[in-house]
């Protein structure tokens, strides 16, 4: 089963990143783009048949080691 | 004493405080793998600066699972002196032995430069030699040193005196433009409840030596070996 895991900032944390995108896409022009949030996409193949279980896995990675849940939120996809 | 100092792969200021430790102020050191599990006879230990496992996926993210750290954990459960300067810092914050997280600088810029330091507690264990309120000139090197906590945790710190260190101009008032990462509350450095655990960005292992031009960071390493003696005194007392 493959996860296609993103983990951003949480919503409120400034994210100087994305600030900097966010100039750059209004100096080119788009005047209607906001709130860029930039982040970390990771894809994991775990072998394991039953989805619960898996899932269960790529939470407990997400909350142990892919992401600070200080200052980051993830959100996966598996299939 | 007997000072250890940690190496991880990718550590970089590890020798720089063997350096100081053991040249500039006598004591004897041992260098220690990340693979280590067992710390004995250490009287303190030292996370150094340096760029632990490339930084990959966050600063101290990986190094935090080293062998090493679980026998650090257990050293500082016990009451022993663990200092992380820089990259060291980082690792404490994601080891969850000192609240909080680091987020990039607000510039987005690596930013390697001496800046203004006020110590707003000189009654740690890091920092008694110093003055209340003296102002440091110490060099940072980093990219991500960009301070946070939530409200909740960042009152019950000021309330209880764990911010140690604090960014500010060199006539000592912190001021935003004196914040050279956004780091929140101009936090620099700050230290756990039971103030046995101290976490500082500034690198104050180089400038320890007169002969350098700047020996304003000396006093943390002198504070350290300091308040070691005095432990060991009531150690000694106790078992008398």
């Amino acid at each position: 089963m493959k996860a296609k895991i993103h983990v951003t900032l949480k919503q409120g944390i400034l994210d100087p990143q994305g600030k900097a995108i966010e100039h750059a896409l209004d100096s080119l022009g788009f005047k209607n783009a906001g709130n860029v949030r930039v982040g970390k996409y990771m894809e994991v193949d775990v072998e394991e048949k039953d989805k619960a279980k898996a899932e269960a896995q790529v939470k407990s990675m997400c909350e142990k080691l892919l992401a600070n849940t200080i200052v980051e939120e993830y959100r996966y996809e598996l299939g | 004493m007997k000072i250890g100092v940690v190496v991880f792969p990718g550590s970089n200021c590890d020798h720089d405080c063997q350096h100081i430790f053991k040249d500039v102020l006598g004591q004897y050191v041992e260098m220690i793998w990340h693979k280590e599990t067992l710390l004995a006879g250490l009287d303190a230990i030292v996370l150094p600066g340096g760029f632990s496992y490339g930084d990959y996926l966050r600063t101290g993210a990986i190094a935090r699972f080293s062998p090493v750290m679980g026998a650090v954990k257990e050293f500082a459960k016990k009451g022993g002196m663990v200092l992380g300067i820089c990259n060291g810092f980082q690792i404490l914050l994601e080891a969850g032995m000192l609240p909080g997280a680091m987020l990039r600088n607000r510039s987005l810029h690596f930013i390697c430069k001496d800046v203004s330091v006020k110590v707003e507690n000189a009654a740690t264990s890091f920092t008694s030699a110093y003055e209340s309120g003296q102002v440091l000139k110490i060099p940072i090197a980093h990219a991500d040193g960009n301070y946070y906590t939530d409200p909740v945790t960042l009152a019950a710190m000021q309330a209880n005196a764990q911010i140690v260190l604090r960014y500010c101009t060199p006539e000592g008032k912190v001021t935003q433009e004196a914040n050279p990462n956004g780091s929140l509350d101009n936090i620099a450095g700050i230290i756990n409840a039971e103030g046995n655990v101290l976490g500082m960005m500034p690198h104050p292992e180089r400038c320890a030596e007169a002969v350098l031009g700047n020996d304003d960071g000396k006093m943390i390493f002198l504070s350290m070996l300091e308040s070691l003696k005095g432990n060991k005194k009531q150690l000694k007392m106790v078992e008398a």
